[in-house]
C-alpha cells in the first residue's frame, strides 16, 4: 500500500500523518508513508485545501484532519 | 432538504429530533450560565462582588463559558450550513461567473471558509490554474483569514453584535477594493511560473447536495476540532482580559495620551502584522481595551492585522508570488486595515 501525506507541513498536516500511523498499526498495516510538500504536486492531487490523505493513488481526505477510526475505515478499503 | 421532495425516513426524523433536543439543552446551558455564577462565585465561593478579584473571578467564569458555548452552537450550525460548499465546489461557481461578481462571491465565500494558513498556497494556485483572474484570487486570499468565523463569534458575544456585522461589512468591502485596485495593474509577471504549469484540476460535477447525517457528522467533526484549537487562546485571552478589567485604570488609555493620537490606529496595524495570533485570543484584550477606553478602531485595527497578516503566511505565500506582488498585496491590506480603523472610530 501506498500512503502520502499531502501539506505544506503544519499543525494539521503532522497531525493527519500521526493519526494515519495509528490507523495503520490498528489495522496492523505496514505502509511507507510519504509527505507531499511540494505545492504544485499537491494541487496535482485535486487538494485545494490541506492536509490530504492519498491511498494508491486516490484522494481519500481533504481538508480535514479525520479521526483515528475514521481513516482506519478508508484504509482498510 | 425540502421536506416535499419525499417524506422523510425515520433515521432524518430521528436525526432532526435529536438536533431540536440538543439546540434545547445549548438554551438550557446558556440560560443557567447567565445566572449561575452569582450564586457560585459571590454566595458560594464567598467573594464580594465590589473587590477587584471577585468581579475578574466572575467575568473570567461567566465569559468563557458563555464564549465556548457560543463557539460550540454557532460553528456547529455554520459549519452544517458550509457542509455543501467545499473550496473545490467554491473554485466551480467562481469560475463561471464574471469577473464583476466573481469579487462579490469571492468575498463572500472567502467570508465563510474556515482558513488555515497553510492551505492558501494550495488553494491559491489551484484558483490561478482554473482561469480565476489574480485580483479575484487576491480578495478571497484576503477575506478568508480576516474574517473569521471564530472571530465573529466571540465579538458578537463579547463586544455585541452590531461591531460583528459591521466588521463582516467592512472586510468584505476592503477586500474587494483591494482586488479590484490590485487588478488594475500587470501583475501576473509576478506570479511563480510554476503556477501557470499545473494544470487545473477538473470540475468536481458535484451539484452540492449533501445528506442530513453527513452535514451532522461534518458539523460536529469540525466544531470539535475548532473547539479543541481554540479553548486555550480563549482561556488565555479572557483571563488575560478579566486582569485588565480589574487592574488597569479606567482611564489607562486617555491618561498616557494613546486614546487620542491619529497614530494609534496606523501604529496598531503595522505592530500587529510581524505577530501571529489566534483570534479567539485576540478578541478578549480588544474588548478589555476597548471598555478600558481605547478607541474600537485601534483595537479592532491591531486584531486584523494579528489575524490577516501574518509573517508565517507570507512566507508560505513567498513560494508563489514574487516579492514585489508580495510587497504590494501587503501594503494594500494595511492601508485597508488603517481604513477599517479609522472607520469604527468614526462610526462607533
Amino acid at each position: 500500500m501506498d500512503v502520502k501525506v499531502l501539506g505544506p507541513g503544519c499543525r494539521n498536516c503532522t497531525m493527519l500523518e500521526q493519526r494515519t500511523r495509528e490507523a495503520l498499526e490498528e489495522l496492523g498495516l505496514t505502509a511507507e508513508i510519504e509527505k507531499v510538500s511540494d505545492p504544485a504536486a499537491i494541487v496535482g492531487y485535486g487538494v485545494m485545501s490541506t492536509p490530504g490523505l492519498v491511498v494508491d493513488d486516490h484522494l481519500v481526505v481533504s481538508g480535514k484532519v479525520p479521526t483515528v477510526r475514521k481513516l482506519a475505515e478508508l484504509l482498510a478499503r | 432538504m425540502t421536506v416535499t421532495q419525499r417524506r422523510p425516513t425515520p433515521t432524518s426524523r430521528r436525526l432532526w429530533v435529536g438536533l431540536v433536543v440538543a439546540a434545547a439543552g445549548w438554551a438550557l446551558l446558556y440560560w443557567l450560565n447567565e445566572h449561575v455564577w452569582d450564586l457560585a462565585v459571590f454566595e458560594l465561593a464567598g467573594l464580594d462582588p465590589e473587590t477587584r478579584l471577585g468581579h475578574a473571578v466572575h467575568f473570567f467564569l461567566y465569559d468563557t463559558a458563555k464564549i465556548l458555548l457560543l463557539i460550540v452552537g454557532l460553528i456547529f450550525a455554520i459549519s452544517m450550513a458550509r457542509a455543501s460548499l467545499p473550496p473545490d465546489r467554491i473554485r466551480d461557481v467562481i469560475t463561471r461567473r464574471h469577473a464583476a461578481t466573481g469579487f462579490l462571491l469571492a468575498a463572500a465565500f472567502g467570508a465563510i471558509t474556515p482558513f488555515c494558513s497553510c492551505s492558501s498556497v494550495p488553494l491559491f494556485i489551484a484558483f490561478v490554474a482554473a482561469g480565476i483572474p489574480l485580483g479575484v484570487t487576491l480578495t478571497f486570499l484576503i477575506t478568508s483569514p480576516l474574517i473569521n468565523q471564530v472571530g465573529v463569534v466571540m465579538l458578537a458575544g463579547m463586544v455585541g453584535w452590531q461591531v460583528a456585522v459591521l466588521y463582516v461589512a467592512t472586510g468584505m468591502t476592503m477586500a474587494i477594493i483591494a482586488g479590484v485596485s490590485l487588478s488594475r495593474f500587470d501583475l501576473q509577471r509576478w506570479v511563480d511560473p510554476m503556477v501557470r504549469e499545473v494544470a487545473a484540476p477538473p470540475p468536481t460535477g458535484d451539484d452540492g447536495k449533501v445528506a442530513l447525517a453527513d452535514r451532522i457528522e461534518a458539523a460536529r467533526d469540525e466544531t470539535r476540532d475548532i473547539v479543541r484549537t481554540v479553548w486555550p487562546y480563549v482561556l488565555v485571552g479572557i483571563a488575560i482580559g478579566a486582569g485588565i478589567h480589574g487592574w488597569v485604570p479606567a482611564d489607562f488609555f486617555a491618561e498616557t495620551g494613546i486614546a487620542d493620537s491619529p497614530w494609534s490606529v496606523p501604529a496598531a496595524t503595522v505592530a500587529g502584522i510581524p505577530l501571529y495570533a489566534n483570534v479567539a485570543g485576540v478578541v478578549p484584550l480588544v474588548e478589555a481595551v476597548h471598555a478600558k477606553g481605547l478607541g474600537l478602531g485601534t483595537a479592532m485595527a491591531f486584531m486584523m492585522s494579528v489575524v490577516a497578516l501574518s509573517l508565517p503566511a507570507l512566507i508560505l505565500l513567498k513560494r508563489v508570488m514574487r516579492l514585489p506582488l508580495l510587497a504590494i498585496f501587503t501594503a494594500v491590506v494595511t492601508v485597508g486595515i488603517v481604513a477599517i480603523g479609522f472607520l469604527f472610530d468614526l462610526i462607533v
